[in-house]
């Protein structure tokens, strides 16, 4: 079997960081705080975050900081977002850095976008999807900012996007998908909510997701490809029902995606590779216990130290 | 980005890429500078929303650009109170959006811009259009999620009834039976039609039996294809949910006479916790059990006093286990006499089915009593010798326990009280499915399977036991088909086959006799212990039916394979578990221990603790990382000045710091090194005995 190329895959991580004027980094400009929580965090779990300058990109998230609403944006210059608030809040906590941040403004930002029905927007123009949920909790988490929020009705919004596979979808009625699955299950983690899955059918529907080849996919009758390997192992996780699908088989299929000359992760064998699939590749092999890299927590996307910062600060 | 070939790109392609590149890198910054601009003069030429129009063309993913477009539609609508002139702007956004999703069928930013422009209600819609495109958008990809998002909201904008959706979706079923995505939308339809109660759907049982054979010829049609299996379990789910709430049973049981005792005697049930429980356990999750849902009577306590409690306990209050405990603080003034009990479950509507939101409760009242040995009230805890599990053997059955046990099972007539259309169904469908079972059809031998544990849930106690072991053994040879036949999923199959085995195991008061051991030979000369029971090699993978154990006080697990030991906190009783040589992973995965106020004697060596990085039970239970567990300072200072490594050691300390065990066994799994042992004696004061050896 193949090998993970570890050394590639950080020459790869740090030189998409240079590579800016080529059309895929311009078409992933928008959300440059993403493609950072993504590199970085990949790093870290291929225990390398030392290479990276880690002022310089502190002084870059801080440049992307909305002072005025509290939110980050994607990119210097861009609107403040839920999705590109936790990025950034994620990333800090990788670099233990949480103290430069002004927390009171950011988890005013974070509670500001939540609606009655407990449902949250993902900006001030008001779109709605359990994804901004979860990137709300997560990032209040975080912070140690929970009860700026009514966490019971945020948890009675999830609920009621739950449909009769199990699963979740972006709102109520929304068909089941494994990355909406994962944000759901996710915030019902952080909040210690996990009761209201059916943890028997949902284990079920997530475990069919793997395919022929050894890789998940992300709905029934859909291709395998590496980025499930996060959505569908990190939600089988939380709900102890990872045991269910044949890892072996799952990790073949990842390392089958390396480009193992220039470095980084495809969605499936022989595709181009991007930040995004590298990082849940290497993600998904630190959910399987691969060796030599550091555990990530299923709930947070984060390495396990890390996230025990959360709860036991030293 | 997916789907994109990995491989060296030609010259020209390089060529034209570079072009490309700068152009959206040109429209980009422009994007942003007239962003900014907008904020000095909240102004917006034609020129830059022109230029907005086309970054969203090459990448329809930009928020800020849409953002942009919002605020100068907001700009422009202000200056206008035209209404052909606010059409046109609607129509330049849609347009617009149109060309967004061309480019990008996916684009969240484009598909939300458009439900923002309908949101503002500013001109008719024009439904025709809107449909038009969604047929588009479906033909090119029949499972585009957020195509069907949008369905729902331009189907509710116009009111369009669900029937007439439900038809529609008939219609794309018939035309491709494998597109999950019409069958998830035919599920939400009908649910909502019939929860609703919507004119035409006041007939669950017919709509669900023409569901089924609209499945029938889908499945008959193709069925290797995952989604009509889906939707099949979807409609077996709705089949056999439990009309009426009932008890299942309860401790004590009904009619029991209990007698209690404090030391070792003739006594039972007690110990210095002081406090006895009284367990229900219902046929479904329910919530709102309280002091005035459940009344009981007696002399010794007052109702209103008692708190019931969900088991497990959760945020939402539901379950279908209900624990609420007796406390007896002073026991000196007890008279010399047979205290009765009772227990009222009546109409009061306050208990409701947290899965159907039905109040509809079978009513329920059982008894017990309740006296004093009086010749041993000195609270002493008697519990000092070590207890040795090879002594464990099946050495006949004790009546008693059996007694507990036929008893414990309150309402087996109820277990019955499904409807006759609910067995039809089911059997039903146990024929259509042999007849239609191809060989090696995994969701075939899945589907029959699941049924087969349906239709024997619903059997009565009446049924002959050769009938129900037939049963059984038909199950888990499909089980054991399917490990064969799709190895990727054995542990799946494993755990299922696990339920019906303790099901096998725990059905009738044969098959539990022999696993039934006899107490008094082993136990009682230390513990006043008699419920015992011997699960010990059978390869269980986890347990179910606790409602059948609540019963037990002693309980040997040993030599299986569990993995999770949920569900055990309904053994409100036990104070002897034995979990030697299972395949626990993690000291979170005992939690559930911590509910069971009289455990005493823990066996956990020989399993996987601290084996594997990846902890699987983390986000399960009551914890520091669920927030439902705060350690407080006090606490950590302490165990840092002990030298104890908190951080890698959280689970163990929250775990134990719970437990008052006297004998644990925590021998050959990973984490069991000298300094864990020191840990241990820390958390656990009260314990005794540690891997055999006398610590205090």
């Amino acid at each position: 079997m193949e090998e993970l190329k570890v050394d590639k895959h950080i020459q790869y991580i740090l030189s998409i960081e240079k590579e800016k004027d080529s059309f895929m980094a311009l078409t992933m400009e928008h959300l440059r705080m993403n493609g950072a929580y993504w590199g970085l965090a990949t790093l870290d779990i291929l225990q390398n975050i030392a290479t990276v300058d880690q002022n310089e990109v502190i002084s870059w998230i801080m440049s992307c900081w909305d002072e005025e609403s509290g939110g980050f944006a994607g990119n210097v210059g861009h609107d403040p977002h839920l999705l590109y608030t936790l990025s950034a809040v994620q990333i800090l906590a990788l670099l233990n850095r949480l103290d430069i941040l002004d927390v009171e403004m950011v988890s005013k930002y974070v509670s500001g976008l939540q609606n009655v029905d407990g449902s949250f927007a993902g900006d001030m123009w008001g779109e709605i999807d359990t994804r901004f949920s979860y990137c709300a909790i997560c990032c209040l988490s975080i912070l140690r900012s929970l009860d700026k929020i009514d966490v019971a009705k945020a948890v009675d919004y999830i609920v009621s996007c739950k449909n009769l596979d199990g699963g979740f979808g972006c709102t109520p009625g929304g068909e089941s998908h494994a990355g909406q699955i994962f944000c759901c299950v996710g915030a019902l983690s952080i909040t210690g909510s996990l009761h209201h899955i059916d943890k028997d059918l949902l284990g079920w529907w997530l475990c069919e997701r793997q395919c022929s080849d050894g890789g998940l996919c992300g709905r029934p009758e859909k291709l395998s490809d590496v980025c499930y390997s996060w959505w569908v192992l990190s939600s089988l996780i939380m709900i102890d029902r990872v045991h269910w699908i044949d890892k072996g088989k799952l990790t073949k299929f990842i390392l089958n995606c390396q480009d193992c000359e220039n470095g980084g992760i495809s969605d499936r064998p022989d595709n181009a590779v991007d930040v995004y699939h590298t990082y849940f590749g290497v993600a998904g092999l630190s959910l399987m216990e691969y060796p030599g890299l550091k555990t990530i927590d299923p709930a947070y996307a984060l390495p396990v130290d890390v996230v025990n910062r959360f709860f036991f600060p030293e | 980005m997916h789907g994109r070939p990995r491989k060296p790109q030609r010259a020209v392609d390089a060529a034209a890429a570079t072009a490309n590149a700068s152009k959206l890198q040109d429209l980009q910054s422009q994007l942003i500078h007239n962003h900014h601009l907008r904020l000095d003069f909240d102004r917006y030429t034609n020129e830059a929303i022109s230029v907005c129009s086309k970054l969203l063309e090459i990448n329809p993913e930009i928020n800020t650009a849409w953002n942009y477009r919002k605020f100068a539609f907001q700009h422009n609508l202000h200056e206008t109170t035209n209404s052909e002139h606010i059409k046109s702007l609607v129509d330049d956004e849609l347009r617009v959006v149109e060309m967004a999703l061309r480019e990008n069928p996916k684009s969240y930013g484009a598909w939300y811009h458009r439900k923002w422009i309908f949101s503002q209600g500013l001109a008719d819609v024009d439904f025709d259009r809107e449909f038009l495109l969604l047929d588009q958008l479906l033909q090119a990809d029949s499972r585009n999620f957020h195509g069907w998002n949008y369905r729902w909201f331009v189907s509710k904008l116009k009111d369009v009834p669900d029937p007439e959706e439900l038809e529609v979706s008939k219609e794309m079923v018939m035309t491709n039976f494998s597109n999950y995505s019409v069958w998830h939308n035919r599920s939400v339809l009908l649910s909502r039609l019939l929860n609703n109660k919507a004119e035409g759907f006041f007939e669950r049982e017919g709509i669900l039996t023409k569901e089924y054979g609209f499945v029938h010829d889908a499945l008959a049609a193709g069925s290797k294809v995952q989604s009509g299996w889906f939707y099949h379990l979807c409609l077996l789910h709705q089949t056999i949910t439990p009309n009426e709430i009932s008890l299942i049973s309860s401790w004590p049981p009904h009619e029991s006479a209990l007698v209690l005792s404090a030391i070792r005697d003739t006594g039972y049930y007690f110990t210095n916790t002081r406090k006895l429980p009284i367990v229900l356990y219902f046929n479904q999750t329910v919530k709102g059990v309280n002091s005035s849902s459940v009344i009981v009577n007696s002399m010794l306590f007052k109702n209103e006093e008692l708190v019931w409690k969900p088991l497990p306990p959760t945020k939402s209050e539901k379950a279908a286990c209900w624990v609420t405990y007796l406390q007896f603080p002073d026991m000196k003034s007890w008279e010399a006499k047979v205290y009765v009990i009772e227990v009222k479950i009546d109409h009061s509507e306050a208990i409701i089915s947290s899965c159907s939101g039905s109040r509809s409760i079978h009513p329920l009242n059982f008894r017990f009593t309740l006296s004093l040995n009086y010749d041993n009230l000195e609270f002493a805890e008697s519990v000092d010798e070590l207890l040795d599990w090879t002594d464990v053997e099946s050495l006949g059955v004790e009546s008693n326990d059996l007694v507990s046990f036929d008893q414990s099972k309150l309402s087996e007539d109820l277990v019955s009280g499904f409807s006759k259309w609910q067995m039809q169904t089911i059997s039903g469908e146990i024929n259509l499915i042999e007849t239609l079972s191809k060989e090696n059809c995994k969701f075939d031998k899945l589907t029959l399977a699941r049924l087969l544990i349906a239709h024997n849930a619903m059997l009565s106690h009446k049924t002959p036991v050769t009938e129900r072991q037939i049963h059984f053994r038909e199950v888990l040879e499909l089980f054991d088909d399917l490990v064969k036949l799709d190895p990727k999923h054995s542990k799946y199959y494993e755990d299922e086959k696990s339920l019906v085995l303790m099901n096998q195991v725990t059905f009738d008061k044969k098959s539990f006799s022999n696993h039934c051991s006899s107490s008094r030979n082993y136990i009682s000369s230390k513990l006043h212990l008699h419920g015992c029971m011997q699960l010990r090699n059978l390869s269980l993978t986890r347990i179910g039916y606790v409602e059948r154990l609540l019963w037990v006080q002693v309980l040997d697990l040993s030599y299986n394979k569990l993995r999770s030991i949920e569900g055990i906190e309904a053994l409100q009783l036990l104070t002897c578990l034995n979990l030697r040589n299972n395949q626990i992973c993690s000291f979170t995965a005992l939690q559930p221990l911590k509910l069971l106020s009289y455990l005493k004697v823990l066996d956990i060596s020989f399993n996987d603790i601290g084996a594997h990085p990846v902890d699987t039970a983390r986000y399960l239970f009551s914890s520091p990382s669920t927030r439902s567990v705060e350690l407080d300072k006090e606490f950590l200072e302490d165990y840092c000045r002990s030298k104890v490594d908190i951080t890698n050691n959280w689970e163990a300390i929250c775990l134990f710091r719970d437990l008052q065990l006297h004998q644990l066994d925590v021998k050959n799994n990973a984490v069991a090194d000298k300094n864990f042992r020191d840990l241990l004696t820390k958390a656990l004061p009260t314990l005794m005995w540690l891997d055999g050896e006398r610590l205090r």
